[in-house]
């Protein structure tokens, strides 16, 4: 009886000692953030800057003790998904993230995509931050997805409006890879340029994303003598040997595309005749970056080796989510609670100088706030690197 | 009409050599090798590697992907493609196998160079512009030249070397050649890395011009594929055949189908199929293998 109780009393006291050990040196809970997005071929630069802005935010954020939810710290864990740019994948990628008990997800990048993990995310109750423009992805009934970027419907009308007072535009030709995205704003830049009363010259050349020889591609184009010739949803892979068969043949007008490019891949891929290239550009300038922005920057470059310029951008979903969840703290589990806190929420925009603001806009291009507010950069790139052309607001 | 006989050329060539290769390893060992076209993705990686990282001339570039991608090649063939073939008669032992490396050296390419498209500089600038009917790039004339040099020498070698008349024997008649004394496993293993080297070498002299980037293994596969089954698997001057022959048609329907939208593939396609119902051996295949 007595070594019973001697052992019972052994037991109860490991335990009361792992127990109060536990207490002391608690780990933060952990809220996980996924990420659905291509990470592998032509396309990857968009995914791996949305992956890496993520993960150097999350590292950082651990760095300093977690992040604080309604008195609590959180350590931030990224759970990223590569949908290889397939929406059957991107649809294993949301299920995945669903059997994970993630409610928030960055992504996917593409159209297809982004239109595919629609019925996943709505059953299982995750808000996903698209970088695609479907606008029935964010106009209602829709109401899980927040464009995390500015849409080539926006920021296209812009382009040419400025190119035509700044160089006096008239004709627009349009080339566009034979895939979902780059078609769709493609027809939908005609319809800006059109609206604009620019002379659209060319617009049903298009290309395999796999073309290793763009020059029998863009000659017919060129043909048409365009003032501005628009690389429609052009990936980062396809843009230099694009820009460089046209200036080869002869081409001197102006070239753009409402996709984000890299600076490095230009300069590669193209070297000085990329010299001139439009694209929007991420969403920062030297001017308009504030300290945490820098820091961000140099985070990312130590992590990862070089920085892409994209990722001025894409750094803003995760802080979207994380603010608007410190704000309405249920909304971490309820999504619901998220969305309706949307309409209203203000904080201040870390990143920007002055008293910038994050909040969510697209009421006027999809009726309901389903877009993250975020500066419209964009971008002429020159020997070796972008240069700010002109910075505008979205809604 | 000349630019577009022009570019049909420049395309030609360049097929051509990716397509050599693939015969090549098919002919001697009966391999449908679904990974060349990570092999023609790792020797643009490490002509890049050489030439933009290390700054080192183009041609330096061009034989370290030669040499790498030849010894990665006699790797393969002696650590997996040997011992299954010696293992299984099946044949989709070795299309699996393939497949399999395909996606393990689409890994290590990830993993080893990044995800990121890359590109050298051009190594000669100007255009030759002959009256308006051909614009071509010194560049491009350049590598269409250094593509065919090389399919030329590629036939050399093979014609009067003693290697090349051995792998030739190998092709022809694998026991009979065995029998005459030609080393199966030795010319095998130097077969195989001769394909993969030619994958390399266009891999590393494209890099100029197209840059390379890890999704790029995939569609050359499978149009060294398409190359070898119009000329004819497993025969060298059809594969030389195929290779012109879709660079040309590529060519002339880019430019003659381009108000229609992007159907010259989806014509190809349909030829292709066409064809092969009449002739599936291909151009200069045996319907007996």
């Amino acid at each position: 009886m007595q070594r019973r109780a001697l052992l019972t009393s052994a037991v109860m006291f490991t335990a009361a000692a792992i127990l109060s050990a536990g207490n002391t040196y608690a780990a933060n809970d952990v809220l996980k953030i996924g990420f659905v997005g291509v990470t592998s071929g032509p396309a990857a630069a968009w995914g791996i800057s949305n992956q890496r802005s993520m993960e150097a935010r999350a590292a950082w954020l651990n760095e300093i003790g977690g992040y604080e939810i309604d008195g609590k710290m959180y350590d931030i864990e990224i759970v990223a998904f590569d949908d290889q740019k397939d929406p059957k994948r991107a649809i294993a990628g949301m299920e995945k993230m669903a059997q994970e008990g993630i409610h928030y997800v960055v992504g996917p990048n593409v159209d297809d995509g982004a239109a595919a993990v629609r019925p996943v995310a709505e059953q299982n109750g995750i808000m996903y931050f698209p970088y695609a423009f479907p606008k029935a992805l964010y106009t209602a009934p829709a109401s899980n997805a927040v464009l995390g970027m500015v849409a080539n419907y926006q920021s296209g009308p812009a382009i040419y409006k400025h190119l035509m007072e700044a160089n006096g535009v008239k004709k627009i030709a349009f080339v566009a890879a034979n895939e979902s995205d780059p078609l769709s704003q493609r027809d939908s830049g005609v319809e800006a340029a059109k609206a604009l009363g620019l002379e659209v010259v060319s617009d049903s050349v298009t290309y395999q994303v796999d073309t290793t020889d763009f020059v029998p591609v863009i000659l017919p184009v060129l043909k048409t003598k365009p003032d501005l010739l628009v690389l429609s949803g052009v990936s980062p892979a396809n843009a230099p040997q694009l820009i460089r068969s046209a200036r080869e043949l002869g081409y001197t007008g102006l070239m753009s595309t409402e996709t984000a490019q890299d600076a490095k891949v230009l300069q590669e891929g193209a070297g000085d005749l990329a010299d001139g290239f439009i694209s929007v550009g991420g969403a920062s300038t030297p001017e308009l970056a504030s300290d945490m922005m820098r820091e961000f920057v140099d985070r990312y470059t130590k992590m990862f080796g070089e920085y892409n310029d994209e990722s001025n951008t894409k750094v803003y979903a995760l802080e979207y989510i994380l603010e608007t969840i410190k704000a309405a703290p249920a909304g971490m589990t309820d999504v619901e609670v998220f969305k309706a806190t949307m309409d209203t929420f203000e904080a201040p925009n870390p990143y920007m100088v002055g008293d910038a603001k994050l909040s969510y806009v697209g009421s006027s291009s999809f009726g309901q706030k389903r877009q993250v507010a975020v500066p419209l950069v964009v971008n002429v790139y020159k020997g070796g690197a972008f240069e700010t052309m002109f910075v505008a607001k979205v809604d | 009409m000349e630019q577009i006989l022009a570019n049909g050329l420049y395309l030609g060539a360049q097929y051509a050599l990716i397509a050599l290769g693939l015969t090549l390893i098919f002919s001697l060992m009966n391999v449908l090798n679904f990974a060349h076209g990570q092999m023609y993705v790792f020797g643009g990686f490490v002509t890049y590697t050489v030439v933009a990282q290390f700054g080192m001339p183009f041609i330096v570039g061009l034989l370290v992907s030669a040499i790498a991608l030849a010894a990665i090649g006699a790797l393969i063939e002696k650590y997996l493609f040997r011992p299954v073939i010696k293992k299984s008669h099946r044949e989709e032992s070795t299309m699996l196998l393939a497949a399999g490396i395909a996606f393990f050296l689409d890994a290590v390419i990830l993993l080893i160079f990044g995800e990121k498209q890359r590109g050298v500089p051009k190594i000669i600038d100007g255009v030759l512009n002959w009256d308006f009917r051909i614009i071509m790039p010194y560049d491009r004339i350049l590598i269409g030249c250094l593509a065919i040099a090389l399919i030329i020498g590629f036939i050399l070698f093979m014609q009067y070397s003693k290697a090349g008349r051995a792998m030739r024997a190998l092709a022809q008649d694998r026991v009979a050649a065995q029998l005459m004394g030609v080393e199966v496993d030795r010319y095998s293993m130097i077969g195989f890395a001769t394909g993969a080297m030619l994958a390399g070498l266009v891999g590393g002299l494209l890099v100029t011009i197209t840059g390379v980037n890890l999704g790029m293994g995939g569609p050359t596969s499978i149009k060294a594929f398409l190359m070898i089954m119009i000329g004819g698997a497993g025969v060298i001057s059809g594969a030389i055949a195929g290779g012109f022959i879709l660079g040309m048609m590529e060519s002339i329907g880019l430019t003659v189908l381009a108000a229609y939208g992007d159907i010259t593939y989806l014509v190809i396609f349909v030829t292709l199929m066409v064809f092969l119902a009449i002739r599936p051996q291909g151009l200069m295949g045996k319907p007996w293998g």
